[in-house]
């Protein structure tokens, strides 16, 4: 990966964290990212589009005193390093006081940084035919399962590897690197002048985590075929189940509310409810970084701090958001961990390996303990209030009528508010997916409101 | 740094020449490796660009910042074949291997040299937003005191606003696009966008309002009219509003969209369907329905890219192909699609200047521009008091469609229920599903009020974000589900 690269980023790290030093800067730190890619995408068993890159990018942010900046560039030429130091240091100066601003204590750093086994040399050295070849096998696997499935939008298999670099005046040096490939289809289905389309895929860091490619290609084609035929329900109250890939996305809008950027800001309807019951007793929610192998998992977050594992929700009471150094301050907790940044943009907060805990249910007993309902297999739209947990997103997938699953369903919506669904998880399943990253089993809500015809 | 007179159609290549090196004999070397064998076509897209953000919340101007980003796209197609690769770095050697890189999708070994092939200018681009002042120039003095001032006349609009969250983004875009039919194009893109969200609280309560403004315009352009303050206002007052909200409908009924935001409906629920590549495959709802009815007779809608200074309009698009007004539907008619270069070739069909890419890292495809709806004869106030009982829609969030089966949403963030020809209580917001082959047939009634949208709108298609406009009279739909909560 560094075949192209003239310099020591480390030494880079130095020289420019000396410069800030000798402009005003009374503290900075820098990221540096270095990434190559390549994708492939096959439709109708031909290949249709080839993709490769190398990337590298600095970002650097410069606090004087509790004022900050943020810059970026991808001109790693040194006139450009030097212009970018010059113009951090004077964006600071026009920005104002923030108390809670500023580089981490150094005790919190990271001090030894753990080896996770983030990168792959066997998926970076696949090459560019191995990749059509898997994307073949995964599209021709779909088409064959069915008559029915006419067409394709195509297969993909995408790989990218990068490493970052991460320094700050407090004295913290560190990087790391990681791989990770995907595998998708999006298969397409037509019967009586209805089409549909549906997909599966599969990722991870390394290539052994990754499900055959005929694996994948037969459950988009039984995602695909199932919607086949779908029509609206009648506007009702009634029992919805989540399966693990619309859960996950419903969890996913759970990370965004306890992240303490929408906290401190009060646009999140879990303000003020640390140590309090948010969800029904059955919800635990972890997240850890420090797994190895996995998608979200890091030695340091973007602040050099330690990731580590911690129950977010433990039995339904809310026992951790998350946070960075900044909104820690802000609200008066510590930081825990889950700082990311994009190179040059100032930190954020995100998730690791965030997952809703597996139950005991098997998924089928789950949709038989209902008399009738809808099993939601996907979701679309961007109907979620997170200050005030209103939810409303069109969603298709199968109803249930007497614990079977029968006809498909579409063009329906199901709403609610986000703090009731959370209290009406009345069961979870034993069926949680691996290496997804934020991840969720089946759950199943005790009642929504369906909009349909 | 450039010179005043220069057109912007000159700009970047006069730029790119300076500051990289990249001047015709590179570019013909760069194009020259992606050609030959199998390959049709081949274009290299170099793209330098500037990003400044500053933004404040808790009445303080926490962040700054600014990116640059720099680097060329190479392509090369054959059939229906694209290979793809960039850079960024701009030299002859990262240009080369990335040349080779996309000319391996026609697995071509030999080399070849396109010496003097690229010989002209490219005709027909437009002139549509020469600024006195591009606004990445604009002081960051003045744009820290509008921060301020915005924040003063949020809080100030209603005790109950807590909080306001302001942000100024600018952008200068240089492109150059070179090809290998021979010819040389380039563009410059400025663009700003102010935006204001202020949350409301009361008794326990918290809602959110947001606005905004912008375009391919100058930073001054926010302080005329005193746009900011409208946009200020705007926001805070739709916090307060969404606090006396109660329950949406949930079901099918009669909706009203006010004019401009609500144009989503059509980006949506038409424009994704009508871009060609998702036609080509057969992959798309719309599929084989042109010169067919797929809306009301009072339904004329354009993609039009070449509006003076608005966000979704360029002068060139991102394959060097001048923009255009494409009429997609005519009084109720399918009548084209939008066309990038690749899928009109192998469609036998006209580019319409609608391929675009978020940047150089990606490669080009068929996307809309500014989509919207032309005015009808309808008074916007006979639309409502026609409405015994239904759903007024004025502000929308995002929306979303599923290309192949037609269904689609969009999210209201403002709305109202009409009782007896009157709008009435506000509702808390729902998201409206339909399905996008029919939604249009039952327009019943378009307003004579046409209105482009602020100029905010973002589009996301496999990956790749880009600006857009929308646009809408006051319509009425009989029949759309409403997703609320109220049985």
């Amino acid at each position: 990966m560094n075949a192209r690269r003239r310099f020591d980023p480390a030494q880079l790290a130095e020289q420019m964290l000396a410069q800030t030093k000798r402009l005003g800067a009374t503290s900075a730190d820098l990221l540096f990212a270095e990434a190559e890619s390549m994708g492939v995408r096959v439709r109708m068993g031909s290949i249709e589009r080839l993709e490769s890159a190398q990337e590298q990018r600095l970002g650097l942010r410069c606090f004087i005193g509790r004022r900050s900046a943020s810059t970026s560039t991808s001109d790693l030429s040194p006139d450009s390093i030097r212009e970018l130091v010059e113009r951090t240091c004077s964006l600071a100066k026009v920005t104002a006081e923030d108390p809670a601003a500023g580089l981490p204590d150094s005790s919190e750093l990271t001090t030894s940084i753990p080896d996770l086994d983030l990168y792959d040399d066997a998926a970076a050295q696949l090459t560019a035919e191995d990749r059509i070849g898997l994307a073949k096998r995964a599209e021709g696997a779909a088409l064959a399962v069915d008559p029915r499935l006419t067409n394709s939008e195509g297969a993909d298999c995408d790989y990218g590897g990068a490493e970052v670099w991460y320094a700050s005046s407090g004295g913290f040096i560190g990087s790391y690197r990681g791989t990770r490939t995907s595998l998708s289809v999006s298969p397409v289905a037509s019967q009586n002048g209805q089409m549909q389309r549906d997909y599966w895929y599969t990722s991870g860091r390394h290539l052994r985590q990754l499900i055959s490619p005929d694996e994948v290609g037969r459950i988009a084609a039984e995602r695909t075929l199932r919607r086949l035929g779908a029509r609206p329900v009648k506007t009702q109250q009634a029992p919805v189940i989540f399966d693990p890939e619309t859960a996950s996305q419903l969890l996913g809008t759970i990370v965004s509310a306890v992240s303490g950027y929408s906290l401190y800001r009060r646009a999140s309807f879990l303000v003020d409810q640390l140590t309090k019951p948010v969800a029904a007793p059955i919800v635990t929610v972890e997240d850890d970084g420090t797994i190895p192998r996995e998608v979200g998992s890091k030695p340091f977050d973007g602040e050099g701090l330690p990731t580590r594992k911690k129950k977010v929700i433990d039995g339904g009471v809310l026992k951790s958001y998350l946070l960075d150094c900044y909104t820690a301050r802000k609200l008066n907790l510590k930081p825990t961990g889950n700082a990311t940044r994009g190179v040059g943009d100032p930190p954020g907060v995100a998730p690791t390996n965030l997952r809703l805990v597996p139950g005991e249910s098997a998924p089928e007993a789950i949709i038989r303990s209902i008399p009738n309902g809808l099993y939601v297999t996907e979701l679309i739209g961007f109907g979620i209030n997170l200050a005030t947990g209103d939810y409303s997103q069109g969603a298709a997938g199968v109803w249930i009528d007497k614990g079977e699953l029968t006809f498909p369903v579409e063009e329906v919506t199901i709403a609610g508010n986000l703090r009731d669904m959370l209290m009406q998880i009345e069961a979870i399943g034993n069926d949680l997916p691996p290496h997804r990253g934020v991840a969720s089993p089946t759950i199943k809500i005790g009642r929504m409101t369906i909009a349909g015809t | 740094m450039f010179d005043e007179l220069m057109p912007s159609s000159q700009q970047p290549i006069t730029f790119f020449d300076e500051r990289f090196g990249l001047d015709r004999a590179m570019l013909e070397r760069a194009i020259g490796r992606a050609l030959g064998g199998a390959i049709d076509y081949a274009d290299l897209y170099a793209e330098y660009r500037v990003n400044e953000s500053i933004s404040l919340e808790e009445g303080i101007v926490k962040q700054a910042s600014h990116a640059v980003s720099q680097g060329a796209g190479l392509r090369a197609l054959s059939g229906d074949k694209t290979g793809f690769a960039y850079t960024d770095e701009i030299s002859l050697d990262r240009l080369t291997l990335a040349a080779r890189q996309a000319r391996a999708i026609a697995q071509r070994q030999e080399e070849t040299d396109a010496t003097g092939l690229l010989r002209k200018g490219r005709d027909g681009g437009h002139d549509l937003y020469a600024l006195r002042q591009l606004p990445t120039e604009a002081t960051l003095e003045g744009k820290l005191e509008l921060l301020n001032t915005i924040d003063r006349i949020a809080r100030a609009y209603d005790p109950r606003i807590t909080s306001v969250i302001t942000s100024i983004a600018s952008e200068d875009r240089l492109v150059v696009v070179a090809s290998s039919d021979g010819w040389v194009a380039g563009d410059r893109r400025p663009l700003v966008r102010l935006n204001v969200t202020c949350i409301a609280e009361e008794g326990g309560r918290r809602e959110i309002g947001s606005y905004g403004g912008g375009g391919r315009l100058e930073f001054g352009w926010l302080l005329e009219e005193e746009r900011f303050a409208r946009y200020a206002r705007e926001a805070a007052r739709q916090a307060i509003l969404n606090l006396s909200a109660k329950e949406a409908p949930a079901g099918t009924m009669t909706v009203v969209l006010g004019p401009g935001w609500p144009g989503i409906l059509l980006h949506e629920a038409i424009g994704h369907g009508l871009e060609a590549d998702f036609n080509r495959k057969g992959v798309s709802a719309f599929t084989g329905k042109i010169g067919q009815r797929v809306a009301s007779e009072l339904c004329t809608i354009v993609d039009d890219g070449t509006i003076p200074n608005r966000r979704g309009s360029l002068n060139i698009d991102d394959e060097g192909t001048p923009t255009s007004r494409t009429v997609l539907i005519e009084q109720g008619i399918l009548k084209g699609y939008l066309q990038d270069r690749l899928n009109a070739k192998l469609m036998g069909m006209a580019p319409t200047g609608n391929g675009r890419r978020q940047s150089f890292a990606h490669p080009p495809m068929p996307r809309m521009t500014n989509t919207f709806m032309l005015a009808g004869e309808s008074d916007p106030d006979e639309i409502i008091r026609s409405v015994k009982s239904g759903l007024y829609a004025v502000s929308f969030g995002g929306g979303q469609v599923d290309i192949t089966n037609g269904k689609f949403v969009f999210s209201a963030s403002e709305a109202y229920l009409i009782e007896d020809g009157k709008v009435t209580a506000p509702v808390k917001g729902a998201t409206l599903i339909g399905n996008g082959p029919d939604v249009l047939t039952r327009v019943s009634m378009v307003g004579s009020d046409l209105k482009l949208d602020e100029g905010v709108g973002v589009c996301g298609k496999d990956g790749q974000s880009v600006p857009v406009g929308v646009g809408l009279p006051t319509i009425r739909v009989d029949g759309l589900t409403v997703g609320g909560t109220s049985v």
